[in-house]
C-alpha cells in the first residue's frame, strides 16, 4: 500500500520543489552572470560619458549623452608618461611583438612536439620534462640574468651601429620582448603539440618512411595538414598571453617608445599630472582588452580548450 | 633467426651503399637537430638563468650585478624581516599578503567553480550564453582587470558612491584605500577573472562522469545533495588537484593585478613576493635581496610543481 502512495505523494509536492528549485537555480546563475558582466559593463558605460556626467551621475547609469571622444582621446591623444600622443603607437608595438613572437614560437612548438612524439629517442621524457617544467617557474627567478644579457646585447648592437651602420635589431625593445616571449613560450607551445601528437596514428609516419619520405616531407605532408586545431589552440593562447604580459614588458621595455600596450595602459591610469580623465581610462582599458576580447568572442571554444591543455596535461 | 635479421638488413639500400652512410647518419640524427636550439635555449635561458639568480643571491649585489660570494647575507636579512613586525617589514607584509592571498584565492575560486558548474549542470536552458559570461575574465589582461576594478571600488566614484546614490548613505567600502584591507580587493578582482575557468574545468569534469552511476545511485534512493556529496565530488578529485595547481601557480605569480589595481597599496600594503622582488631588484638596488626572494618563490612552485609533474610524466611510462 505504502508503496503505492509514496511515489504519488512525491509527484504532486515534487511539483511545486522543483518549481522553486528552477527558480533558486536560475536566480543564482543570473546573480553571478551580473558579478561577472558588471566590471566590463561599468567600463564600457564610462568610457562614453563625459567628465561632468561621471563626476554628478551614477556609475551604473546608461550616458546621457553617448560620446565618441574618450575613445578618440586615448587613441590618439591621451598622455603616457611625458609623451602626449594616444596609445595608438602602443598598441601597434604590441602586435609588432605578437605576431612574430606567436608565429616563432608556434612553429618551434610543432616541430618539438613532432619530434617528442613520432621520433622518439632515449631521453626524450627528460627533455620534454625539462621543457615542461619551464613553463612553470615564476618569471622573477630569470628575470635579473636576462636583464643584463639584453643590457649587453643592446650594447653590442650600439657598437655595431657605430662601426658598420646598422645593430641588425640588436638592442631594440621590440626584438628582445620577440625573444624573451619566444624562449619562454616554447615550452607551452611544445607541451600543446606533444599532446596532440601523442594521439595521432604513428602508423602513418612508419607508413611513409618506408615509401621514402624524410623528416620534413612527413612534418609537412602529414603532420601540418592535420594539425589546424592544435594550431588554433596554441596561436590563440600564445597571443592571449604575450598580448597580455606586463612584467616582461614593464622590465624590458618599460619606458621608451617601444612600450607594448599593458605597459602603456598603466602610464596612463597612473599618470599623476593634471585632472584625471576616468573616461579616456576606461576607453583605453577597452582598446587594451579588444584584441583578445575579440579573440574569446571569435573562437571562444578554441580558447578555452587551450587554458584546460595548459592546465591539465592531455 | 637472427641471420636472417642481419641479411636483411645488409639488403636495405642505404646500408648496402658506404657512400650514403653520411647522409644517413645525418637523416639519422635530425629529429635531435630540430629539437636541439629548444632545448639549448631552455637549458640556457630557464637553468642557467636559474643559477644565475641563485649565485647573485649570495653576493652584496646592489644596484649592479657584483660577483664576490659573500654568504647567506640576503637571506639572514629576509629572514630577520620575516619576524619583524612592528612596523611590518616589506618582507613581512608580502609573504603575510601571500598568505591571506594564496588562501581565499584558492579557496574561494574552488568553491564557486564547483558552485557555478555544479547549477550549470542540472539542464540549464541559455547554458551556452552564460558559459562564456562566466569565463571571459579569463582572456583580459590583469592590468585591464586591475584599471576596471579599481574604477568600480573608488570610494569616491564606485560601488560606494552608487549605493549613496540610492539611498543607502551609511553603506561604507573603502578597502582599495585601506592599508589593513587591501589585499582583499585583490582577492576579489582575482577570483572575478580566474573562478570562471576554475568552473570550465569542474564542468568538463562533470560531463565526463559516467550517467550510469548516477543513475543507479539515484534509484537507490540518494538525494541531490547525498549524490554530489557522496559520489560526484569524490569522481572530481582529480580536477581539484588540476585546478588546485593551476591556481596556485597564478597565485604565486601575481604581480601585474596588484600593480593596476593598487599600485601597490597605501605604503607597499598590498605587495606580494614577486613585487617585492621586482621593487628591491629595480628600483630599491637591493639586488641579491631581491634574488633571494625570487629564489624562495621559485622554492615555493618547485615544491609544488614538480610531484605534480614528476606523476603525470610518470603515469604513461613508454
Amino acid at each position: 500500500m505504502s508503496a503505492v502512495t509514496t511515489p504519488a505523494r512525491q509527484a504532486t509536492g515534487g511539483v511545486n520543489i522543483k518549481t522553486i528549485n528552477r527558480i533558486v537555480i536560475y536566480g543564482l546563475l543570473a546573480l553571478f552572470a551580473l558579478f561577472y558582466l558588471m566590471p566590463l559593463f561599468v567600463m564600457l558605460v564610462t568610457s562614453f560619458k563625459t567628465m561632468d556626467e561621471i563626476q554628478n551621475g551614477n556609475m551604473l547609469a546608461l550616458p546621457k549623452a553617448p560620446t565618441f571622444d574618450p575613445w578618440l582621446k586615448a587613441w590618439g591623444e591621451t598622455c603616457v608618461g611625458l609623451t602626449c600622443a594616444g596609445i595608438k603607437g602602443y598598441f601597434w608595438n604590441s602586435i609588432k611583438m605578437v605576431v612574430p613572437a606567436v608565429l616563432i614560437s608556434t612553429m618551434l612548438g610543432a616541430l618539438n612536439g613532432y619530434v617528442l612524439t613520432k621520433w622518439r629517442f632515449r631521453g626524450a621524457t627528460l627533455v620534454f620534462g625539462l621543457m615542461l617544467f619551464a613553463c612553470f617557474i615564476p618569471f622573477q627567478s630569470v628575470l635579473l640574468p636576462m636583464a643584463t644579457i639584453l643590457g649587453s646585447v643592446g650594447r653590442f648592437g650600439v657598437t655595431l651601429q657605430n662601426s658598420i651602420g646598422t645593430n641588425f635589431g640588436l638592442g631594440n625593445s621590440t626584438v628582445n620582448l620577440v625573444f624573451v616571449h619566444v624562449v619562454y613560450g616554447i615550452g607551452f607551445t611544445t607541451l600543446f603539440f606533444r599532446n596532440y601528437y601523442e594521439a595521432f596514428p604513428t602508423e602513418l609516419v612508419k607508413a611513409a618512411q618506408v615509401d621514402g619520405a624524410s623528416f620534413f616531407q612527413i612534418f609537412r605532408r602529414i603532420m601540418l595538414p592535420n594539425s589546424m586545431p592544435i594550431f588554433v589552440v596554441t596561436v590563440i593562447y600564445q597571443f592571449t598571453n604575450i598580448w597580455n604580459d606586463f612584467l616582461f614588458a614593464s622590465a624590458y621595455a618599460g619606458t621608451g617608445d617601444a612600450m607594448p600596450m599593458t605597459v602603456a595602459l598603466n602610464n596612463v591610469v597612473n599618470t599623476s599630472t593634471g585632472v584625471v580623465e576616468y573616461n579616456v581610462n576606461m576607453a583605453a582599458a577597452m582598446i587594451a582588452a579588444l584584441p583578445t576580447l575579440l579573440v574569446y568572442v571569435l573562437a571562444g571554444r578554441y580558447f578555452v580548450r587551450g587554458l584546460m591543455a595548459g592546465a591539465v596535461k592531455g | 633467426m637472427s641471420t636472417v635479421a642481419t641479411s636483411q638488413i645488409k639488403l636495405t639500400p642505404e646500408h648496402a651503399r658506404p657512400r650514403a652512410s653520411v647522409r644517413s647518419r645525418l637523416q639519422d640524427a635530425l629529429p635531435k637537430i630540430v629539437l636541439a636550439p629548444s632545448f639549448a635555449i631552455t637549458i640556457v635561458f630557464v637553468y642557467g638563468f636559474i643559477l644565475w639568480t641563485i649565485y647573485l643571491s649570495f653576493t652584496n649585489s646592489k644596484t649592479f650585478p657584483s660577483y664576490v660570494i659573500t654568504g647567506w647575507r640576503a637571506y639572514q636579512r629576509l629572514w630577520g624581516w620575516t619576524f619583524d613586525t612592528d612596523p611590518p617589514s616589506s618582507w613581512y607584509t608580502s609573504i603575510t599578503n601571500m598568505g591571506i592571498f594564496g588562501f581565499l584565492y584558492i579557496l574561494i575560486c574552488l568553491a564557486l567553480g564547483l558552485f557555478l558548474a555544479i547549477l550549470l549542470d542540472q539542464k540549464i536552458r541559455g547554458e551556452g550564453m552564460l558559459r562564456p559570461i562566466y569565463l571571459y575574465p579569463m582572456a583580459l589582461s590583469f592590468i585591464v582587470t586591475g584599471v576596471a576594478w579599481k574604477w568600480f571600488l573608488d570610494p569616491g566614484l564606485g560601488l560606494e558612491q552608487t549605493l549613496h546614490q540610492w539611498g543607502w548613505t551609511s553603506f561604507h567600502f573603502d578597502w582599495i584605500k585601506n592599508k589593513d584591507f587591501v589585499i582583499y580587493t585583490v582577492v576579489i578582482a582575482g577570483v572575478w577573472q580566474a573562478s570562471g575557468f576554475i568552473m570550465a574545468m569542474f564542468l568538463a569534469g562533470l560531463r565526463g562522469i559516467d550517467g550510469e552511476i548516477m543513475k543507479a545511485a539515484q534509484i537507490d534512493g540518494a538525494t541531490t545533495f547525498q549524490l554530489y556529496r557522496r559520489i560526484v565530488i569524490p569522481l572530481l578529485r582529480p580536477i581539484f588537484l588540476s585546478a588546485f595547481i593551476v591556481l596556485a601557480h597564478l597565485a604565486i605569480k601575481s604581480y601585474d593585478l596588484v600593480v593596476a589595481l593598487t599600485s601597490g597599496g597605501p605604503g607597499g600594503s598590498a605587495w606580494l613576493p614577486s613585487n617585492f622582488m621586482y621593487e628591491y631588484t629595480f628600483k630599491r638596488n637591493e639586488m641579491a635581496v631581491g634574488s633571494a626572494s625570487a629564489v624562495i618563490m621559485l622554492m615555493t612552485i618547485v615544491a609544488i610543481i614538480v610531484p605534480y609533474l614528476y606523476s603525470e610524466l610518470r603515469e604513461k611510462p613508454r
